[in-house]
């Protein structure tokens, strides 16, 4: 008994001593909780300092990379529009003029370019220089102004991609001959056409333009992006409109009882379950049920609602959570209906928090490649889809194929898709901060 | 004997309703017994427009309201008070049936408006709550324009044929709560952006607008300084010429000051109802004397 009263009268406060006695106690432990404070703020800068490190490792690689796809090299030659080899039996009809053989007349003005080559493997080797597409090129410049048959212009062609890569320091003469996709030859041929200014690195339309190619100078990202945007235009208007409904419902009027809790459990699976499992899902019920084609961004679109739609409705509902109960309170009060109280008070201030979910879902649906696979969306194909229900790819999956492609042209245009593709979601990103900024509303 | 059983049948409940601290409970920690917990004073009065009858409320298992009597008079401010979780709030929200949006929230006994039961299944409650409007303890305007959040009520009740019209209960409602100078000139202005004071005023404003029968005031000032508090109970008291008003509060000076009658709640009974002057002068009950003389609560 006696050693508690002891230890008690030690502690009670308010003698001299024992002031003294707390105050050194807090200073004992001062430096400490000091060291711990910057400790913990170190730790904190260097895992910031990594995680920018490694964004700008990633951000350097591929734009450095990809950055010279939005450049390709033309060569200019002088073309002859010649009724010789174009209008052999001098009608000058459309249908005669549409069937000629224009590459015979891109040839002609390469030989006359280098005059001095001869025989027929070393013509082809020159011939290699231009892009295939050069004769198609010049069909539709005649098919435009027909008055040009038996000129002469200055035209700016597509060169091959083997020429655009050794401009571009991709290959190299140091490469051992058999190895390179250009000769020796053709490498002091690509040199001559550069020194006369005959070659030259211009912007590359063709890369935004264009669909899907086996010939790298002539494929291009927009094929892939008409698909994304059809594909996401699908994943837009069914998910926002039902994540948004199922988390009103959810949070405003459904009861709390097991039911709604197993559900709320269930959403928080279907947020984490990979794509891909999304992906076969699609493929078995919309494609092998309900006989939905394949390849088509409506199942895309379907495919990604599914896999987007638990981001929306747990963003949605935290939305709704943050709306502070005196609002719906006040307008109950005032007689509201519960309807009339969602449309009228909590809806408006969700909205934004919703917005900002949707758009991130989105992104999130924008960079999947996976459940895409599955439904066929990674063929090859060259046309530009015009509708929900063509055959289309998307950005990722375009990167995908891109990047399986052995040719030394498709690494650049692997990271120049990357890049579009990034700035696709750079922006999308930004639009979700900028919602956020412009409609937040403080009570 | 008896009332040993029966005191202790009554202990579980009040173990039940825990979370009051130890101070609310009765000084020593004697429970009450059945004497001590019948109401004390009349509960009736001549010119009821609502009245409770046998009310009991439960939220889940907690018994917060045990059988309460209560007749709320027109043209007259009825105070509610005693310590905190005494059910008086609850009470108070049981006359408009905010209580139904409690998920767990139980309700038995009869509470009428004009003779007929508000619980009815036939009773509307939108209408019930356009007759009978609450303010709440925080100032809780709309984040839309002053303007918006006064004219909100007449326009989901239909109550304006015309912008004019609109514009016209706006005024007389913002008028009638004493904010119209105030605010006349920033009428678009957004409800959030006034002071502490003038949101509950708008509030009120905001209330008066549908023209209820009742006011409920669920501790309408005890977010506001002492100016913004004797604004309001000024305005309680112009406003109870022309309604009911059953104001719940902490501050027994202002229930003294507002009201005309008194009730005192205490761990769900309701222990005294009577007039104001006389519950503050003489209390009858033991539980009402030592509340107002300042001895626990």
């Amino acid at each position: 008994m006696s050693e508690p009263t002891g230890n008690a009268t030690q502690r009670l406060p308010g003698t001299l001593r024992d002031h003294r006695l707390a105050a050194e106690a807090v200073a004992r432990g001062l430096k400490a909780r000091y060291w711990a404070e910057r400790r913990f703020k170190f730790y904190g800068l260097a895992a910031v300092s990594l995680g920018m490190l490694f964004l700008a490792v990633l951000f350097f690689s591929i734009i450095s990379k990809g950055w010279s796809a939005f450049r390709q090299t033309y060569v200019q030659l002088e073309i002859t529009y010649d009724p010789a080899l174009l209008d052999s039996d001098a009608t000058s009809t459309k249908e005669a003029l549409a069937q000629a053989d224009y590459n015979a007349v891109v040839k002609a003005a390469m030989r006359k370019l280098f005059p001095t080559v001869e025989g027929r493997p070393n013509l082809r080797k020159l011939y290699a220089l231009i892009s295939s597409s050069a004769g198609f090129e010049l069909q539709h410049r005649l098919a435009d102004d027909p008055g040009k048959l038996a000129t002469t212009e200055r035209v700016w062609l597509l060169a091959d991609d083997d020429l655009d890569q050794y401009y571009k320091g991709r290959i190299l003469r140091s490469e051992v001959e058999s190895t390179r996709p250009l000769s020796d030859q053709q490498l002091d041929w690509a040199d001559q056409l550069r020194k006369s200014g005959a070659a030259q690195l211009r912007f590359n339309r063709q890369f935004f333009t264009s669909g899907d190619s086996r010939e790298p100078e002539l494929a291009g990202v927009w094929g892939a992006v008409a698909g994304t945007f059809f594909t996401l235009l699908v994943t837009l208007l069914l998910s926002f409109p039902i994540g948004v409904a199922a988390a009103i419902y959810l949070e405003e009027f459904a009861k709390k009882n097991r039911m709604t809790d197993l559900i709320e459990v269930n959403i928080n699976n279907l947020a984490a379950v990979p794509s891909i499992v999304f992906g076969l899902l699609g493929l078995a019920v919309f494609i092998n049920f309900f006989g939905l084609p394949r390849s088509a961004p409506m199942v895309g679109g379907l495919v990604l609602t599914l896999m987007t739609l638990p981001t929306i409705i747990i963003a949605s509902r935290a939305a709704l959570k943050a709306v502070p109960p005196s609002i719906r309170e006040a307008a109950l009060g005032m007689g509201a209906s519960k309807i009339q109280m969602v449309a009228h008070h909590v809806l408006p201030l969700a909205l934004p928090g919703m917005l900002t979910g949707t758009i991130i879902g989105m992104a999130r649906a924008l960079g999947e490649s996976a459940p895409l696979l599955m439904i066929g969306m990674v063929a090859f194909i060259v046309d530009i889809p015009k509708g929900l229900f063509d055959p289309a790819t998307v950005l990722p999956v375009q990167v995908f194929l891109w990047s399986d492609i052995p040719e030394r042209a498709f690494v650049e245009r692997t990271s120049g898709a990357i890049i579009v593709l990034l700035a696709f979601l750079i922006v999308m990103n930004g639009l979700a901060v900028l919602l956020r900024n412009r409609f937040e509303r403080r009570w | 004997m008896n009332n040993a059983v029966a005191e202790e049948k009554t202990a579980p409940s009040t173990e039940a309703g825990v979370n009051v601290k130890p101070s609310h409970r009765q000084p020593g920690g004697v429970d009450l017994t059945p004497q001590d917990r019948r109401t004390v004073g009349t509960v009736t009065v001549d010119n009821a427009i609502m009245s409770a009858r046998d009310v009991n409320v439960y939220y889940g298992d907690k018994h917060a309201i045990k059988s309460v009597n209560l007749d709320i008079a027109r043209n007259q401010v009825i105070a509610m008070i005693g310590p905190s979780g005494c059910g008086k709030s609850t009470f108070l929200r049981c006359l408009n049936r905010m209580n139904d949006t409690i998920e767990s929230a139980r309700m038995t006994g009869v509470i009428t408006m004009d003779g007929s039961d508000i619980y009815d299944r036939r009773q509307d409650v939108v209408q019930l709550r356009a007759r009978v409007g609450m303010v709440f303890q925080k100032p809780n305007p709309f984040p839309k324009s002053i303007y918006e959040n006064v004219a909100y009520g007449p326009r989901i009740h239909g109550l304006a044929s015309d912008r004019a019209e609109l514009d016209d209960i706006v005024q007389t409602s913002l008028l009638r709560a004493g904010l119209w100078e105030e605010v006349k000139d920033r009428l678009t202005n957004s409800g959030t952006s006034l002071s502490g004071g003038q949101q509950q005023r708008l509030c009120i404003a905001r209330t008066i607008a549908v023209n209820p029968e009742v006011i409920l005031m669920d501790e309408p000032c005890s977010a506001l300084d002492p100016i913004a508090t004797a604004r309001i109970e000024d305005l309680i008291d112009e406003l109870r010429a022309s309604y009911a008003i059953c104001i719940v509060t902490h501050s027994m000076q202002q229930a003294a000051r507002v009201s005309q009658r008194t009730a005192y709640f205490h761990l769900g009974d309701l222990i005294e109802v009577g007039e104001t002057d006389r519950i503050f002068t003489n209390p009858r009950h033991k539980l009402t004397e030592d509340y107002i003389t300042g001895r626990f609560g």
